[in-house]
C-alpha cells in the first residue's frame, strides 16, 4: 500500500473543511451575506438590525442636523474628489486616489471620532479628512507633489496618509498603547476616555504589518478599532483571491470581535462604529470593522480598471450608492426638502472653485526646502550640501 | 568610578535615563523578567514596571511599528532588537517610517526613539546573530547611527540617543559586552558629544579608522605594532551619521596614510564612505591611497570559520603594512 492512499481520506476530510470555509460566489456580485449590518437599505428604507437593538438606539439619538450633515459631508467630500480628478486629467496632480462609493464608510466612522481619538489614514480617507477638519487643499498638496503631507497631525489627530500598505495600523496601535499609559482609557469620563481608529483596505490584510498589528493589539488589549473598507479590489486583484473566508471573521482568530457592517449604509456604519469606539475608550479593547463597499472607480487614475473588471459588477453597486439611499431615507422622512439639496449642491459648487482655484495657485516648494526638516537638530552632512546646493544655484546666472 | 562591562554601562545609562523622564519606555523581546538574552535590562522591568519595561510579541516590525505610535503619542521608546539579523522585518518600518515622518510632516511632528541593534560577530552563533548591518541604516537620510566601543561610552552614549529628539539606532559590540572600563556613575555631564569622533589612541606613521567591536582589535593591534617601532594612531568614529570627519582628517593630515576597519565587508561598507570622503578632503596630504580592512564580501559564515571572516589584529596590521608600502 502506497503512501498516497492512506491519505486519500485525510485528504477528502480536508477538502470538505476547506469547501465549508470557502464562500461559493465572487464577493463583488454579493450583497455582504446574512450577517451584514444594514439600517438603510439601498432603497432608501430604515430598518433594524435582528439582535443589536443598540445600533438603531444609537441612530434615533441623532438629530435632523446631525442626519443631514452626513449627507451634506458625503456630497461635499464626493465633489472635492471629482474636481481633484479633473484636476490630475489636466495635468494639475500627479496622481488621485478616489474615494468615489466610499463616502458613506469615511464620513459614518468619522463622525463617530471625539476630539482625543486618533484616526490613522491610509491615502485614501479624503471623508475622513474632511470631517476630522483637514482643509482638502493639503491632500492634493501631497498629489500635486508640492510635500509629502504637511498637515499637522496633532492639529485635527489626523496622522499623515500612509502610502506604505498597511504600515499605519502599527502606528494605530502604538498611539493606542499610549493612551492606555496616559490612563485615557476606561475612566468613565467622556472628555478624557480615547480611542485609534485604524484605516485601511482589503488588499492591506495581506500585509505583515496589519496582521502583526492585529496580535499586538490583542496582546496590549490596546483601545483601537480597525476600520477595513472592503472595496472589493486590490488594484486590479478581487478580494476572492484575497481571501477564503470574509474579513471580518479573521478577527475571531485574532481574539477579538469582527462585524461585516454596509460600507454604503452611513447610518449603519456609523452605529456599528459608535458602538466599536464607545467599547475601546472604556477599556473592552480592540475589535474590527469590514464595511462591505466597493471601489467604484479606478485604484488611482493610473489604473484602467476596464482590463480587469465588468461594467456590470459596477452596474449592480451603482444601484447602492450611499448618497442616493440617504437623500431619499431624508426626503422620505421629511427630514430635508429640495431646498435643503439644492443649498447643499451649491455649496459644493463654491468648495470645488475654492479647490481648483487653491490648486492652481498652491506654489511649488523652493527648491531648498528639500534639505529641510530631515533632522530635528543639525546634521553636518545635510548642511554641507545645503551649503553646496546653494552655491552651486547661485553659479548661474540669475541663479537658476 | 566603577569597573563595569559595556551591557551594564547601557543598563545605567537606560536606568538613569528612566528615572530622569517617565515618558522614556523600552520595547523588546524577551526584556522583562528575562531581562533580554543578553541581560541588557535585568531588573529594569522589576524596578520600572511592565508599563515602562514592555514585553512585545515576537515580531520585530510590530516592535518598531508600535514604537512609532507610542513616540506619536509622546513617548521615548527604546526598541530592542534582539539580534542584527532580525532587524531586517522591521527594515521598511525604519527606513520607510521612522526615517521619514520628520520630513513628511514638514517638522510638525518628531519621532524620538532609539532603536538597540546588538552588532557583529566573534560569539560563535548559528547564522544571523552576527550580522553588521550599519551601512543600510547610515544610508538612510532621517537615521542618526552610531556605535560605541567600550563602557564609558555606552553608558553616556544612550543616554544622549534617549535624549536626542531624533531617532537614532543605537549599535551595541555584542561580543564585547562582558569587557569591562571605569565607569564614574555619579558624573553629570557627558564627557564628550554623541556624534563626535575620539582618537582612542595617539601615534605618528598610521591612522586606524574603527568603531564598535573593532576598536579593541585596532588597540590592540597598535600595541603590537608599537613594539615593532611603528606608530599606530587609532580613531573611534562612534557615529556613523553624522560621520565626523573633521578629527579623521586632522589625524590623516598628520600620519599621510588611512586604514579603514570594520567587520561588515567592505564592498559599499562605512569604508568605501569614509575612503572616498578622506581622499576628496586630505588629497594632498594622502602618501597612499585608503586601505579598507573588513569583512569579505559573503554571506556571514558558519561561526567555525569566522575567526578567518572577521579582521584580526594580523589583518589589521597586513593593512597597515599596505599603507606603509607606498
Amino acid at each position: 500500500m502506497s503512501d498516497n492512499e492512506v491519505a486519500m481520506p485525510e485528504h477528502a476530510a480536508h477538502a470538505a473543511a476547506v469547501a465549508a470555509l470557502t464562500a461559493p460566489v465572487p464577493e463583488t456580485m454579493r450583497d455582504g451575506g446574512a450577517e451584514l449590518v444594514q439600517l438603510l437599505t439601498p432603497e432608501g428604507e430604515r430598518v433594524d438590525h435582528v439582535g443589536h437593538p443598540e445600533y438603531s438606539a444609537s441612530i434615533d439619538e441623532l438629530t435632523d442636523d446631525d442626519l443631514r450633515g452626513f449627507y451634506r459631508d458625503q456630497v461635499l467630500i464626493r465633489r472635492v474628489d471629482a474636481e481633484a480628478t479633473a484636476l490630475q486629467r489636466q495635468g494639475e496632480l500627479g496622481i488621485w486616489a478616489s474615494l468615489l462609493g466610499q463616502e458613506a464608510a469615511q464620513v459614518g466612522s468619522a463622525r463617530v471620532l471625539r476630539t482625543q481619538d486618533y484616526a490613522f489614514p491610509t491615502y485614501r480617507e479624503h471623508g475622513v479628512a474632511w470631517v476630522r477638519g483637514v482643509n482638502p487643499l493639503n491632500l492634493l498638496g501631497l498629489f500635486r507633489g508640492v510635500n509629502q503631507g504637511g498637515w499637522d497631525p496633532n492639529e485635527n489627530n489626523f496622522h499623515l496618509y500612509t502610502i506604505v500598505i498597511g504600515a499605519q495600523t502599527l502606528h494605530a496601535v502604538g498611539y493606542a498603547m499610549g493612551i492606555q499609559h496616559d490612563h485615557a482609557v476606561g475612566t468613565g469620563d467622556p472628555d478624557r476616555d480615547a480611542a485609534v481608529i485604524a484605516y485601511f483596505g482589503d488588499g492591506a490584510t495581506a500585509q505583515g504589518d496589519v496582521n502583526e498589528s492585529f496580535v499586538y493589539a490583542a496582546s496590549m488589549n490596546a483601545p483601537v478599532v480597525f476600520f477595513c473598507q472592503n472595496n472589493q479590489w486590490a488594484i486590479s486583484q478581487p478580494v476572492e483571491k484575497q481571501t477564503r473566508i470574509p474579513l471580518y471573521q479573521r478577527a475571531r482568530g485574532f481574539g477579538f470581535p469582527g462585524v461585516r457592517v454596509d460600507g454604503n449604509d452611513v447610518l449603519a456604519v456609523y452605529a456599528v462604529t459608535k458602538a466599536a469606539m464607545n467599547a475601546a475608550r472604556s477599556g473592552q479593547g480592540p475589535m474590527m470593522i469590514e464595511a462591505y463597499t466597493y471601489r467604484m472607480g479606478a485604484h488611482t487614475t493610473s489604473d484602467d480598471p476596464t482590463k480587469y473588471r465588468v461594467s456590470a459588477d459596477v452596474e449592480v453597486w451603482k444601484l447602492r450608492d450611499p448618497i442616493a439611499r440617504l437623500k431619499a431615507y431624508l426626503t422620505s422622512s421629511g427630514k430635508a426638502d429640495k431646498s435643503y439639496f439644492d443649498a447643499v449642491e451649491v455649496e459644493a459648487d463654491a468648495l470645488a472653485v475654492t479647490i481648483r482655484e487653491g490648486c492652481l495657485s498652491m506654489p511649488d516648494p523652493e527648491p531648498a526646502s528639500m534639505f529641510d526638516n530631515v533632522y530635528v537638530d543639525e546634521h553636518p552632512l545635510v548642511e554641507a550640501e545645503r551649503a553646496a546646493f546653494a552655491a552651486y544655484t547661485a553659479s548661474f546666472e540669475g541663479g537658476h | 568610578m566603577s569597573e563595569i562591562g559595556i551591557g551594564k554601562a547601557i543598563n545605567a545609562g537606560m536606568r538613569r535615563a528612566m528615572e530622569r523622564d517617565p515618558k522614556v519606555v523600552i520595547m523588546g523581546e524577551d526584556i522583562g523578567k528575562l531581562g533580554g538574552v543578553f541581560r541588557v535590562t535585568e531588573n529594569l522591568q522589576k524596578d520600572f514596571g511592565e508599563d515602562r519595561v514592555i514585553d512585545t510579541p515576537l515580531a520585530e516590525s510590530g516592535i518598531v511599528g508600535t514604537a512609532i505610535g507610542m513616540a506619536l503619542r509622546g513617548y521615548r521608546p527604546i526598541v530592542e532588537i534582539q539580534f542584527d539579523g532580525f532587524v531586517y522585518p522591521a527594515f521598511s518600518q525604519i527606513t520607510c517610517q521612522v526615517a521619514k515622518m520628520r520630513a513628511r510632516s514638514l517638522g510638525k511632528i518628531k519621532l524620538p526613539m532609539v532603536i538597540r541593534i546588538p552588532v557583529g560577530g566573534g560569539i560563535g552563533a548559528v547564522e544571523h546573530h552576527s550580522e553588521s548591518n550599519e551601512a543600510y541604516f547610515a544610508h538612510t537620510a532621517g537615521l542618526r547611527v552610531v556605535a560605541c566601543s567600550n563602557p564609558e561610552d555606552a553608558y553616556w552614549m544612550i543616554q544622549q540617543a534617549i535624549e536626542s529628539d531624533d531617532p537614532i539606532v543605537f549599535y551595541e559590540p555584542k561580543r564585547r559586552y562582558h569587557e569591562k572600563g571605569e565607569v564614574d556613575l555619579t558624573a553629570t555631564t557627558a564627557p564628550r558629544s554623541l556624534f563626535g569622533a575620539t582618537i582612542a589612541r595617539v601615534g605618528e606613521d598610521v591612522t586606524v579608522a574603527a568603531y564598535g567591536p573593532m576598536v579593541k582589535v585596532c588597540l590592540d593591534a597598535a600595541t603590537v605594532a608599537a613594539e615593532e617601532g611603528r606608530s599606530i594612531e587609532v580613531i573611534d568614529l562612534r557615529s556613523l551619521s553624522p560621520l565626523d570627519l573633521d578629527v579623521l582628517a586632522t589625524s590623516v593630515e598628520k600620519t599621510g596614510r588611512l586604514v579603514v576597519t570594520h567587520e561588515a565587508p567592505t564592498f559599499l561598507g562605512m569604508g568605501a564612505e569614509v575612503a572616498a570622503a578622506i581622499s576628496q578632503r586630505c588629497f594632498y596630504h594622502l602618501e597612499s591611497p585608503v586601505i579598507r580592512v573588513g569583512g569579505y564580501n559573503l554571506p556571514y559564515p558558519p561561526s567555525r570559520v569566522e575567526e578567518d571572516f572577521l579582521p584580526d589584529l594580523d589583518r589589521v596590521l597586513d593593512g597597515v603594512d599596505r599603507a606603509l608600502a607606498y
